[in-house]
């Protein structure tokens, strides 16, 4: 308990707080009329609009591969350029990558923690990026040679102050992109570890990020326990665009392939669908019978089709413009952790708690 | 079905509710559901040989019911999410250690509330312990130990020899207090623990669903909420999760934070937005276009080489000579000719054939720029100015005047963005859609799509 306050700290004291309470409510109704402006422009649905889009037929998705080595959950995937090859990192604190292809394991790194919870592929297919509970993204360089020691060539680049969520490269092997438990997200230089950019607004941890799909792109979007996905610029740090309808974490975020729109999927066990150009979001994917909460999700190479990979082991499969389910994939016996679509869009790979990773297609 | 939420509400933290528990109270709305008493399970009493079976439902039941009451397709659906709620112990078989659903005459009962895995249960070692040495104690057949069951309670012991003594002093309470029930009851309760220890001591093999993901395990540990022990007694040592310790209440926010905040509504005021009708026909038209290059929705040719093991696909993609779907592709835009390596080197030809160059070749060097170690920045900044843009520079770019001057001022003190308005000015990204240029070798001598393509990279 604090002493009483000398008369002239409580009049101080009593003008900041009618001060602090003055500008809540300004920025509570800059909100609402924001809301309002969002609302007015929304003149149809997109499932109205899409009702004149020929239906989907009968899908015939199955497992391919199935890539059995990893001793725990598998945490994340990524896919090399050469739409073949895939590294994963997973909680017995290994990463792997892969020819999916062959099912080969091609490397392997021992990370000296647990829980490798992001990993990304470089553009160039010549290293790859990871951590997780060590607050670190670290980079290594895949070698030719399969007897060299890949941990001895280990560069550490990025340092957070809690743990690393995701990771991804930029349009180049020189700069990674990184989202954290603390936070935040960060632009780091590869070569030299420096902080090119930090990004920060959530208002708790960070769980996913997903980089514009543009050449000339100079964005990306985050999702949070904050229940928000923010949209940054990469240049100036600054937060471009926010949208808050999801009722919890936001536990993937995608871009649709256009790059004007991304889709999110969260524990409240909806997908959504965003516009940027609209500003809101436009579509819910979700069903009454689908309770279980989606880590990840990714788009088919025309943006038609919405995959997710659900805590309930599932594949949902959505047709993103009509908003309806089209399939359900089972197969996995464990949560689906991670979802992506291989770089030509011939297939998605999941991973999943119950160890193995599997190809679809 | 695709709905909208008109506008979310705000909270300046974390979410209200982790999310195990949104899970667990949704599983508790079925439940609640299949136990009323016109419209739910029906549950009754079996008169089996000698005994009573109180309380129990078949699988076909469980099923049939969620077929008819959720918005369920069919019965692989209705016994994977059954399955589910059996895992995480919610309605149980009798007769069986492994929790999964079955569409047949199989009996189940469902789990007493105190058991619920909302109630954010973490049973210790001792009170699995003492659970095991009670089954030992009663001579009941329906109550020995599984194999598995009988390797936990031996290496237990092996664990907590040194308290043993005051285990077993435990257990044979519990069993005293058990023995005074009534026996249709404590066949229910019995069959009840059981499943509570299925779920938290799961057969070797089956899933334990009470497993969480280590990023959010922070939020579930409420020290008011969690029950630790199942009979009382002292607790192990509690380790704390290794990535957050306890939530901080969400702070208040500060004056300055409050100023952003409006700064950022104000920003966002502003903005001009589309019409929800525009926005959906430009979603339609994109897919629309790119229908015939998504594998999931039209085979490739000559084959999806994930499903044929046939790798011509990729062959033929990497060879230098395009097929026509793929030159038709280039035409829907310049992000499409320059993502494509075969593309961006054949629009370069041309233009360096039958235009000026000067302006694809800066903006591709900057775009290169853009991505080198920081180290090599300020060098290649130089470079690029003595190239395009310097007075007498060999391959002049025509820049306007504020953007040259910015740029003039930007490479005095190089960054990564030095040439970022100049660039801008030469390309703006649109994506309308172009008349295709067709077969061939791609730009020859189709001056009209070309000239498009060309404009689109000169200063607007």
């Amino acid at each position: 308990m604090r002493s009483p306050p000398i008369p002239e700290m409580a009049t101080q004291e009593v003008q900041l707080n009618e001060t602090l309470a003055h500008l809540k409510t300004e920025s509570d109704n800059l909100k609402s009329k924001l809301e309002e402006e969002r609302a007015k422009l929304h003149d149809v649905e997109l499932h109205q609009v899409a009702e004149k889009v020929e239906g989907l037929g009968q899908f015939v998705m199955k497992t391919r591969r199935t890539l059995k080595g990893h001793g725990n959950k598998v945490l994340c995937m990524d896919w090399c350029k050469d739409k073949r090859r895939i590294v994963s990192s997973s909680q017995d604190g290994k990463v792997i990558v892969w020819d999916a292809f062959t099912t080969n394991k091609e490397h392997a790194v021992t990370m000296p923690c647990t829980w490798v919870m992001a990993c990304a592929y470089a553009p160039s297919g010549c290293a790859v990026a990871c951590g997780g509970l060590d607050n670190k993204c670290s980079v290594y360089p895949l070698s030719l040679d399969k007897n060299e020691n890949l941990a001895a060539k280990k560069k550490s680049v990025a340092m957070h102050t809690n743990y690393l969520s995701a990771c991804s490269f930029t349009n180049s092997d020189m700069q990674i992109l990184t989202s954290s438990g603390d936070g935040t997200c960060a632009l780091w230089d590869v070569e030299s570890g420096q902080l090119l950019q930090s990004f920060h607004g959530h208002a708790a941890d960070v769980l996913c990020l997903d980089l514009a799909p543009s050449e000339t792109g100079n964005t990306f979007v985050s999702g949070g326990c904050d229940k928000k996905a923010n949209v940054w610029d990469m240049r100036s740090g600054q937060c471009i665009q926010s949208f808050e309808t999801h009722e919890s974490d936001i536990n993937s975020v995608r871009y649709y392939p256009s790059g004007d729109a991304f889709a999110s999927g969260s524990d409240d066990a909806t997908c959504r669908l965003y516009d940027l150009r609209a500003d809101r979001e436009v579509a819910i994917y979700s069903k009454e019978s689908i309770i279980f909460g989606v880590s990840s999700v990714d788009f088919s190479l025309s943006g038609r089709l919405l995959f997710g990979g659900y805590n309930d082991y599932t594949i949902n499969v959505w047709d993103v413009l009509k908003g309806t389910r089209v399939s359900i994939l089972f197969g996995h016996e464990n949560r689906v952790s991670t979802l992506r679509v291989s770089p030509d869009g011939t297939a998605f790979c999941t991973g999943s708690w119950d160890h193995t990773l599997r190809i679809w297609a | 079905m695709a709905q909208t939420n008109s506008g979310g509400q705000g909270t300046n933290g974390v979410a209200d509710e982790s999310p195990n528990m949104i899970v667990y109270r949704k599983m508790e709305e079925v439940i609640a559901r299949m136990q009323e008493e016109k419209n739910g399970i029906p549950i009754r009493t079996v008169k089996s040989f000698l005994t009573k079976i109180p309380s129990v439902f078949s699988g076909s039941d469980i099923v049939q019911w969620m077929i008819k009451n959720l918005d369920i397709e069919d019965q692989v659906e209705a016994l994977h999410l059954g399955t589910l709620m059996a895992a995480h112990g919610y309605f149980f078989p009798i007769s069986d250690h492994v929790l999964t659903l079955k569409d047949d005459g199989t009996f189940y009962r469902f789990q007493t509330p105190y058991f619920w895995p909302s109630n954010c249960w973490e049973p210790e070692n001792t009170d699995y312990a003492v659970y095991l040495c009670k089954r030992t104690m009663q001579n009941k057949a329906r109550l020995e130990l599984a194999d598995y069951e009988a390797e936990s309670l031996a290496r237990l012991q092996r664990a907590f020899a040194r308290k043993w003594e005051f285990i077993f002093m435990q257990a044979e309470a519990q069993a005293k207090v058990d023995k005074k029930r009534d026996k249709i009851e404590r066949k229910i309760l019995d069959s009840q623990e059981r499943a509570f220890w299925d779920v938290h001591r799961p057969v070797p093999g089956c899933v334990n669903t009470t497993e969480v993901d280590i990023k959010k395990s922070s939020r579930m540990k409420n020290p008011h909420k969690t029950r630790k022990s199942v009979y009382g007694l002292q607790n192990d040592i509690r380790t704390h999760s290794p990535t957050h310790t306890p939530a901080p209440e969400a702070k208040q926010p500060t004056e300055e934070e409050l100023q952003e905040q409006i700064t950022f509504w104000q920003l966002q005021l502003d903005r001009h937005r589309l019409k929800m009708s525009k926005v959906a026909e430009s979603l339609l038209g994109y897919t629309e276009q790119y229908v015939e290059y998504d594998p999931f929705l039209t085979p490739p040719d000559p084959s999806n080489p994930w499903i044929s093991d046939d790798t011509t696909l990729w062959e033929l993609e990497a060879s230098k000579e395009p097929g026509q779907q793929r030159v038709k592709r280039w035409a829907f835009g310049i992000d499409e000719v320059l993502k494509d390596p075969v593309g961006r080197e054949q629009f370069l030809k041309f233009l360096e054939s039958e235009f000026s160059s000067e302006n694809l070749r800066f903006w591709l060097a900057v775009q290169e720029l853009k991505k080198r170690p920081i180290r090599e920045v300020p060098a290649r900044v130089q470079e690029i100015w003595q190239e395009f843009l310097a007075p007498g520079a060999p391959s002049a770019i025509n820049v306007d005047s504020k953007s040259y001057a910015k740029t003039t001022q930007n490479v005095k003190d190089p960054g990564r963005y030095a040439f970022e308005d100049a660039q801008e000015h030469i390309y703006k990204p649109r994506r309308r859609r172009v008349r295709t240029c067709s077969e061939g070798s791609c730009f020859q001598g189709k001056p009209l799509a070309s000239k498009r393509l060309t404009s689109r990279l000169s200063s607007c």
